[in-house]
């Protein structure tokens, strides 16, 4: 049967604060979909909400098409990864992973078969009897899987459950938190305020800032199209200039800007007049090689950083914070020298333009 | 005559030790200085914690119950025929509590038997019916309440007990009594035509120890239960559990040392109790304790009052390791 999750007009509410303002969409029956945003901008809150540990205060969670409300999380065809894991630290490996059977009624025998395959499923063969204790972090988080796959779950929920592993570990359990997708084929929500996480695991994104659903999209949409101030400044580097749209054409905007006017796509439909920020990525930027005309910005380097693969590069900014450019490491280009001025230039089509709003702070 | 051996053997052993300490002072000083509880806690306090907790546990603890030990196993003798012939070893004192004189009819001291193994029953089940009452509330108030609403459910818990002992125990016969507040209610509803005599029936009696010995099973509860992830009981939940069995397989292991801790207290102190089986009881209804009271006071035989406060020890201690050993409870885990 399908499994799609829906959320319809969901808002959330903890008597005058609201968690969740109005929340849409549709997630697919095995799709790897990601709620990324910073702590406290309402993504956990929506996961309980689809659990079942609480009930949204408007709308309606539907999952397969019906209506969730007032149906406990032990009665949903959802399974939940906590972000400390939850494992029951007194059973053994065997035991966790077949407690969902055991509540079901199903047999020892056939219990300790499902669970010894799920061990192999997750790499972990012949760790059964021991305690969950005596397991390393990434061994836990994979028994954990094991325990919310156990039960056979349609949509499985996972709270930031790398968040607690070293960067290694939780770069190879990106790898394999996918494999394992997309060996079962069910749908995997995913919450994380990890963009890397949400960019190399998912299908969609969804990006939300303050309780509200900011955007949707797979990941080049949401890193290459923003559709607000925050998705540009939360997901990736970017460099905003505020300004004012004095000439708004078809896919087209220019904004004048403290650096001149700069020309970049419209998605949003600004008009002549209106405030707007144009977003242009480190990557986008180029150093000008002599004459290129239009869209330049001319400032003096204030540093250099060098990390590699890029030499990241910053230029005196009339804001908060210097405009950064990096450049790709191949010898191709000499590097400025500290105090020079410079200029650079962009791809109209690789810069946004989009209403004021609320950036992320770093 | 005795306490003049005392005296001597101290006066002599004082001589003996007196010269060695002080010829070897300075290799006392710094084996002590060596030890390193010593250098961590200077030598002062390292003295006052080791002798005063060698202090409570010997001398307040361990020689007085030795004594009585040493009692249970005496003749009741008169004052001048102490340390005279008669004064012999006997086992006459524990023989009594289970046969009873030799020119009785019974071959058993049914009298007292019934009454020792109804006080280790009826503890027994005060302790279960104090641990199905506390469980809720400690979970409740561990789990459930937050802050202020757990903070004002304590205070609700702990303000009864500042009214003392006698007070309480007074104040349930006058709940209980045949014109007491519960039957008053039941007539006035019509539910009885007259009083039900609940102190006779011992119903008065099993309320006050069990309302007696409550704030003890909850603490230990709540703090063990307080210690619990709440994610795991989601957990639980979220893998589809109904609440009977997240308590018995998630809640109730992480639980044991409390549980095991809380039992032991209020099954102890309620074979133990005095004062409400002797306000509380029923007319012909006995407590193990009351016995024991009755030797020492009324019949002023020591030895054989010892002798069975012995026998209540003993089964107390026999007893809740027997427990614990079923629910494979270790020992250091009730000081948890």
């Amino acid at each position: 049967m399908s499994a799609d999750v829906e959320l319809d007009h969901v808002t959330i509410r903890f008597g005058n604060f609201t968690a969740v303002s109005d929340a849409n969409l549709r997630i697919a029956d095995g799709e790897f979909f990601s709620f990324l945003g910073p702590s406290g901008c309402g993504k956990t809150t929506i996961l309980r909400a689809i659990s079942g540990f609480l009930d949204p205060t408007e709308g309606e969670v539907r999952i397969g098409g019906r209506n969730m409300r007032g149906i406990g999380p032990n009665k949903r065809p959802t399974a939940l990864i906590f972000q400390n894991l939850a494992l029951f630290p007194l059973m053994s490996v065997a035991d966790n992973i077949a407690f969902g059977l055991e509540v079901r009624g199903v047999s020892k025998f056939e219990r300790r078969k499902r669970a010894e395959e799920l061990l192999n499923l997750i790499a972990l063969p012949d760790q059964a009897d021991k305690l969950v204790t005596a397991l390393s972090g990434g061994q836990r988080q994979r028994v954990a899987i094991a325990r919310a796959l156990a039960v056979e779950p349609e949509v499985l929920l996972l709270d930031e459950p790398l968040s607690a592993l070293d960067l290694k570990l939780r770069q190879h359990m990106r790898t394999e938190l996918r494999a394992i997708q997309q060996r079962v084929g069910i749908t995997f929500i995913y919450i994380t305020h990890d963009q890397g996480e949400a960019l190399t695991m998912s299908d969609r994104i969804a990006v939300m800032s303050q309780g509200v659903i900011q955007q949707v999209g797979n990941g080049a949409a949401i890193y290459n199209e923003p559709a607000t101030a925050f998705v540009a400044s939360f997901v990736g580097e970017n460099n905003p200039f505020l300004g004012r749209v004095t000439q708004a054409d078809g896919d087209y905007a220019v904004v004048e800007t403290s650096f001149g006017a700069l020309r970049g796509r419209n998605r949003q439909k600004l008009s002549a007049g209106d405030k707007a920020i144009m977003f242009v990525r480190p990557e986008v930027l180029q150093l000008a090689n002599g004459a290129a005309a239009g869209n330049t910005i001319e400032s003096p380097v204030i540093n250099e950083e060098f990390e590699g693969q890029f030499v990241k590069i910053y230029l005196a900014n009339e804001g908060p914070k210097p405009i950064g450019l990096s450049m790709t490491n191949d010898g191709g280009t000499a590097l400025p020298a500290i105090g020079d001025t410079v200029r650079v230039a962009f791809d109209p089509n690789r810069a946004n333009v989009l209403p004021v709003g609320e950036l992320a702070d770093e | 005559m005795s306490n003049f051996f005392v005296v001597f053997f101290a006066v002599l052993l004082a001589l003996l030790v007196a010269p060695f300490a002080q010829k070897n002072a300075e290799t006392i000083w710094t084996s002590l200085t060596r030890i390193t509880f010593v250098q961590r806690n200077g030598v002062a306090l390292s003295v006052y914690l080791v002798a005063s907790v060698a202090i409570w546990a010997l001398v307040m603890i361990v020689l007085p119950q030795l004594y009585m030990v040493d009692f249970s196993f005496r003749h009741n003798l008169p004052f001048n025929e102490v340390g005279g012939p008669k004064d012999t070893w006997t086992l006459d004192n524990y023989r009594y509590l289970i046969f009873g004189r030799e020119s009785d009819a019974e071959l058993f001291n049914w009298l007292h038997l019934k009454v020792f193994f109804k006080t280790i029953l009826v503890s027994a089940l005060v302790t279960l019916f104090d641990l199905a009452i506390c469980y809720p509330i400690a979970y409740y108030m561990a789990q459930v309440a937050k802050g202020g609403k757990a903070r004002l459910l304590v205070l609700c818990l702990i303000v009864p007990f500042w009214v003392n002992e006698i007070l309480r125990a007074f104040a349930f016969r006058i709940l209980f009594g045949t014109s007491g507040v519960i039957n008053s209610a039941l007539i006035g509803l019509g539910i009885v035509d007259q009083g039900i005599d609940f102190l006779r029936a011992d119903v008065g009696l099993y309320a006050g120890l069990t309302y007696a010995y409550i704030l003890l099973m909850i603490f230990p509860l709540y703090n063990a239960i307080e210690s619990l992830d709440h994610n795991q009981v989601e957990a639980a939940r979220d893998l589809g559990s109904p609440w009977w069995r997240i308590h018995y397989r998630v809640v109730m292991p992480h639980a044991k040392p409390g549980i095991a801790s809380g039992c032991t207290m209020v099954f102890m102190l309620c074979a133990g109790a005095l004062a409400a089986p002797q306000i509380l009881g029923g007319p012909s209804s006995l407590w193990f304790t009351q016995v024991i009271y009755d030797w020492f006071f009324q019949g002023l035989n020591w030895p054989q009052g010892s002798a069975y406060a012995f026998v209540l020890l003993a089964t107390c201690i026999v007893f809740v390791m027997g427990v614990m050993r079923i629910f494979n409870v270790r020992f250091g885990e009730i000081a948890k």
